[in-house]
């Protein structure tokens, strides 16, 4: 999630929702994700919220030991605010920072309370998020038998000057073997996470990290287009003109050519930067953030969504675990969307899906505005639906813009 | 002496009155001056002066230039020893000093002339530190021309800088006096003002006129007032105008009636009537200054006068912008305020005219680039309203082989067809510079198509220079490089000249080959790649990459002359939308809409309205500074 928080109401300090969110709530699918704040070093391209050990210090509550009861304490709270659900929860999503950091039992612990307080689903989609350094076989092992289905590895490239200017320390050999772990330890879901376009990338570096990449054959990839976030020590490095600002027309090239690989290689793009084989590998969590489903964010600076109301954690663990020590919500602030900002999220995220967005979503102006983007090649019509081309899911923006703006 | 116990308007015999007025360049201390000579003569205490009370409009305050010019009649007591010491030829006793402001810039020549009309002195007043200035020496000319008198005076000689004897001898060449007949005064102290106060009055002849002949007076300033209508400034010539009187406007032959006359000492005063050889004000109802112009003769309507004062000249607007609101919803206040302005400005046209790439706006027409800034800095300012102004350009006359002659004053209005000859408005120029850059000045002359006609030394280290320069080549931005190239030092004036025959093409811009009617210009042909080239690269920074190709050409009618393409957009989409992304993405989305809304359309491709203002704004190659 990104650093800087929206800048909107503040939240009411028990949690508490207003009703009409949790109306018709029972028949919502709902997902968990777990914010796991801690990395043992900060990538220079990073705007996420984490911390380093050094950066937390000693403060009370902000530590690793602790952090589990903190993120239990969370998800009991989530259950006093919301209830329980027949259907339970579908997803949960561990993400970071690292949550490798965290000893495999208090990842699990967590994910029990889950169960314990809501309920899992029967085939619920349980992933974690891993830095192919921070897994042994017994990790692993120790996750699969406590429920966890998926893994998602932060590869990013397989190269090591690439490697070395995203600030990432492993091996590029560890993730092929991290994988074969994996599938040792009984991992059925697995995905390799991949950033294009680093100062310094040639497109042959690139074509080297897919290769890799595929090699481990993966069920899901995320390829992602590095961006320069501000208040990143890449976006100072940037500004000094140590190193060049991605260009996107490169950025494009990259995108096309990872496209053509993963697809030849029998993964197929269900969301802008996602390819999957087959349906069934598809990121069902990542699925409800664009089919604007219900999800609860646990831990430091964590974004929830329930019924159209979005509210977000207090960013640091150390004020975090303060106020579930008193209590309190850590929610920080929310926002309650309207119903044009729910249209226009509907628009931007469904967009994005492989399924499209229906087109009579869409109000008179943006229906209007149907043909030209089809004429543009932008966007194809199936089945009623606006489903992007290729160049239309690198044009993805502009075309939700022409699609909204009368 | 108490302004009660003065000579009453009307009652004041000529012999006694002394009409002047000061010459001087901006910031060399006109307005210090005349309140120094307020305060000294009893007409305005020392406390209550307002700094520089005679500038009315704050614009004028902080630009430091006057623009209308007004008269304020002043009472001088001469002592027996002053007129001792200064010899004063009439003697000790009681004399009216009128003292007429005008306003220094070239774009109101024609206004200063018939204020000049007015007087029978000139005090030149020049800055003891920088001597003087293109534009005085040219209203010095036009004095000399009216026959005035010159007073040449030093003012500030309290500087540090001060070089009095280097200007004092500089002026005594070019009036033609010694150089110890150049008075020396600092208006802010206030040393010398006594003396000049004097020299004024043994200096400036009485004015001449016909006490029995039917009235005659001059209209030499003309301002609207919110709350009197206008108020019109004269010089009675001949006879006398009385309350009583209807009068009658010599070119137009309109009658008005005389609600109000009198004196302005410095607020208006009311009297019965004034005389031969006095300044003072009338009001008649009238509500725009175009039925009262400057230059006309005004008569009574019985027993009038049957030749006019002549010299009288319609003002032409020389230079031409078009004026558009940013927000196309202000077009109506635009009108408004273009309305109100002209009530009291007879020199401001305006027609409403459509841009395709603008929208609606107003072609104005003006004497004068500084007053096209200033018509402008005022409608943004007084009628808070924000505007795109088009690049400037002069009145051309196109003679088509056919015979058919167009006047131009839009290059939308350039003919397509067979031209025969293309004619455009020459200026003579003076430009006065220390001699340090006199090879600097020539060759951008020489760029600007420039015909030396001479060049002299004014002294040892300064020198006038005097060109001849087409009149589209100055409002370009002629005098923005000629400040660059001298550090400022160079100071320019000009004059309408007739016209010449000129190779002049219209360079249109074209965005994905529609043409953008706000870029084109009329340039000559041999500058015309220099104009394609400098846009299409502006333009090409300026405008955003869209989702296709667009080129950008410059033309000349079907020929490209410059070419620049912005490739297409590849990608925009953002990477990472999960969790806390969306909120940021939709707030950037929303952001993006309200911009797509400022956007114009120009054929398909969106040019948002601060490239039109970033292109249209930097009046040269965007290479210099701006002035």
């Amino acid at each position: 999630m990104p650093q800087a928080l929206p800048d909107t109401d503040p939240a009411p300090r028990d949690g508490s929702l207003p009703s009409f969110a949790l109306d018709g709530a029972e028949q919502r699918k709902l997902g968990f994700y777990v914010h796991v704040p801690f990395c043992r070093v900060r990538c220079g391209y990073c705007d996420f919220n984490t911390y380093t050990a050094p950066e937390l210090g000693d403060v009370a509550g902000a530590s690793i030991a602790t952090y589990a009861g903190a993120a239990i304490e969370e998800v009991r709270l989530a259950r006093r605010v919301m209830g329980t659900r027949e259907g339970g929860v579908s997803t949960v999503f561990f993400g970071g920072g690292t949550p490798t950091l965290l000893p495999a039992p208090d990842l699990v612990a967590v994910l029990r309370s889950i169960d314990l307080e809501i309920g899992l689903a029967p085939g619920a989609e349980v992933t974690t998020e891993a830095n192919p350094d921070s897994v042994t076989p017994q990790s692993l092992a120790v996750l699969r038998e406590g429920g966890f289905t998926r893994l998602s590895f932060g590869m990013q490239s397989a190269v090591p000057h690439v490697l070395a200017t995203l600030d990432r320390t492993h091996d590029p050999l560890r993730v092929p073997q991290a994988v074969e772990w994996a599938r040792a330890a009984g991992f059925e879901e697995i995905s390799l996470d991949l950033i294009y376009g680093t100062p310094g990338e040639s497109t042959a570096d690139w074509a080297t990290s897919l290769e890799a990449a595929l090699s481990s054959e993966p069920d899901h990839i995320s390829a992602y287009s590095l961006i320069v976030e501000q208040g990143t020590a890449l976006a100072r490095r940037v500004r000094r003109g140590e190193l060049p600002m991605p260009d996107e027309d490169d950025l494009a090239d990259k995108y096309l050519l990872a496209d053509e690989r993963l697809t030849a290689a029998g993964l197929s793009w269900y969301e802008v930067s996602n390819w999957a084989r087959g349906e069934q590998s598809r990121c069902q969590h990542n699925m409800g953030y664009w089919r604007g489903t219900d999800w609860w964010g646990v831990g430091p600076g964590a974004h929830s969504h329930v019924g159209g109301v979005r509210f977000w954690n207090v960013k640091h663990p150390a004020a975090y675990a303060q106020r579930l020590l008193e209590g309190l919500s850590p929610a920080q602030g929310r926002e309650v969307l309207s119903d044009s900002e729910r249209h226009v999220e509907r628009v931007l995220l469904e967009l994005r899906l492989v399924d499209g967005l229906a087109i009579d979503v869409l109000d008179a102006h943006g229906r209007a505005a149907v043909p030209d983007q089809v004429a543009k090649g932008l966007v194809e019509v199936v089945d009623d639906r606006l489903v992007l081309t290729q160049q239309g899911r690198l044009l993805a923006d502009g075309v939700v813009r022409d699609l909204l703006v009368d | 002496m108490s302004a009660s116990s003065a000579p009453k308007p009307g009652e004041t015999p000529a012999s006694i009155l002394r009409n002047f007025c000061i010459i001087a360049h901006i910031d060399h201390g006109k307005s210090t001056l005349a309140d120094r000579m307020l305060q000294l003569t009893g007409v305005v205490d020392a406390r209550a002066a307002r700094a520089q009370y005679l500038d009315r409009m704050d614009i004028e305050r902080e630009r430091g230039i006057t623009i209308k010019s007004q008269a304020v009649r002043m009472p001088w007591t001469v002592t027996e020893e002053a007129a001792g010491l200064h010899d004063i030829d009439a003697g000790p006793g009681t004399y009216v000093l009128n003292m007429i402001d005008t306003p220094g810039h070239v774009d109101f020549t024609y206004e200063v002339s018939r204020s000049l009309e007015a007087c029978e002195a000139a005090v030149l007043l020049v800055d003891a530190a920088q001597g003087i200035e293109a534009q005085t020496l040219a209203n010095l000319y036009l004095a000399m021309a009216a026959d005035l008198h010159i007073i040449p005076v030093l003012n500030k000689i309290d500087l540090p800088s001060a070089n009095p004897e280097k200007y004092a001898a500089e002026l005594a060449g070019l009036v033609g006096c010694e150089p110890e007949d150049v008075l020396r005064v600092s208006a802010k102290s206030g040393v010398g003002v006594e003396e000049l106060l004097n020299e004024i009055v043994k200096q400036t002849p009485p004015p001449v006129g016909e006490k029995d002949n039917p009235a005659r007076a001059l209209i030499f300033d003309s301002v609207y007032d919110t709350y009197r209508g206008v108020i019109t400034y004269v010089r009675v010539i001949d006879g006398e105008l009385t309350h009583r009187d209807r009068i009658r406007m010599m070119s137009t032959n309109a009658t008005h009636e005389l609600l109000e006359l009198g004196v302005i000492s410095p607020e208006a005063v009311k009297s019965d009537k004034i005389g031969v050889g006095e300044v003072g004000y009338v009001i008649t109802g009238v509500k725009d200054v175009r039925q009262s112009r400057v230059g006309d003769t005004i008569t009574t309507q019985h027993h009038g006068a049957t030749e006019s004062l002549g010299g009288y000249k319609h003002p032409n607007p020389m230079v031409y912008s078009g004026l558009y609101p940013l927000d196309g919803d202000q077009f109506g206040d635009l009108r408004e305020a273009l309305e109100k302005l002209q009530l009291n400005d007879a020199a401001l046209t305006y027609e409403p005219e459509t841009s395709g790439a603008l929208g609606f706006g107003f072609r104005c027409g003006f004497l004068g680039l500084l007053h096209m800034e200033i018509t402008r800095d005022r409608l943004e300012r007084e009628f808070n309203l924000d505007l795109i102004s088009t690049a400037p350009n002069v009145v051309y006359d196109v003679i088509m082989e056919d015979g058919t002659e167009i006047e131009v004053t839009n290059p939308s209005e350039f003919p397509d067809g067979k031209v025969h000859e293309i004619r455009e408005p020459v200026v003579r120029a003076t430009i006065l510079s220390p001699s340090d850059y006199i090879g600097t000045i020539m060759e951008l002359c020489q760029t600007k198509r420039g015909t030396l006609l001479g060049m002299d030394y004014l002294s040892e280290d300064r020198v006038e220079m005097r060109y001849t320069l087409p009149m589209g080549d100055i409002v370009f931005d002629f005098f923005d490089q000629l400040k660059s190239r001298t550090k400022g030092y160079a100071s320019l004036d000009y004059e309408r000249k007739g016209d010449q025959a000129a190779d002049l093409v219209k360079v249109d811009i074209l965005l994905q080959g529609e043409p953008v009617d706000a870029f084109s210009a009329i340039v000559h042909r041999d500058a015309s790649y220099n104009y394609g080239v400098m846009m299409a690269s502006k333009l090409k920074e300026l405008i955003p990459r869209q989702q296709f190709e667009v080129p950008i050409q410059a033309a000349i009618g079907a020929r490209v002359i410059a070419r620049e393409n912005i490739r297409a957009i590849r990608k925009d989409v953002l990477a990472k939308c999960y969790g806390g992304d969306i909120s940021r993405k939709r707030k950037l989305l929303e952001k993006q809409k309200e911009g797509k809304k400022r956007m114009k359309m120009v054929g398909r491709v969106e040019v948002p309205q601060e490239a039109f203002v970033a292109a249209l704004s930097t009046s040269g190659g965007g290479t210099d500074p701006k002035k």
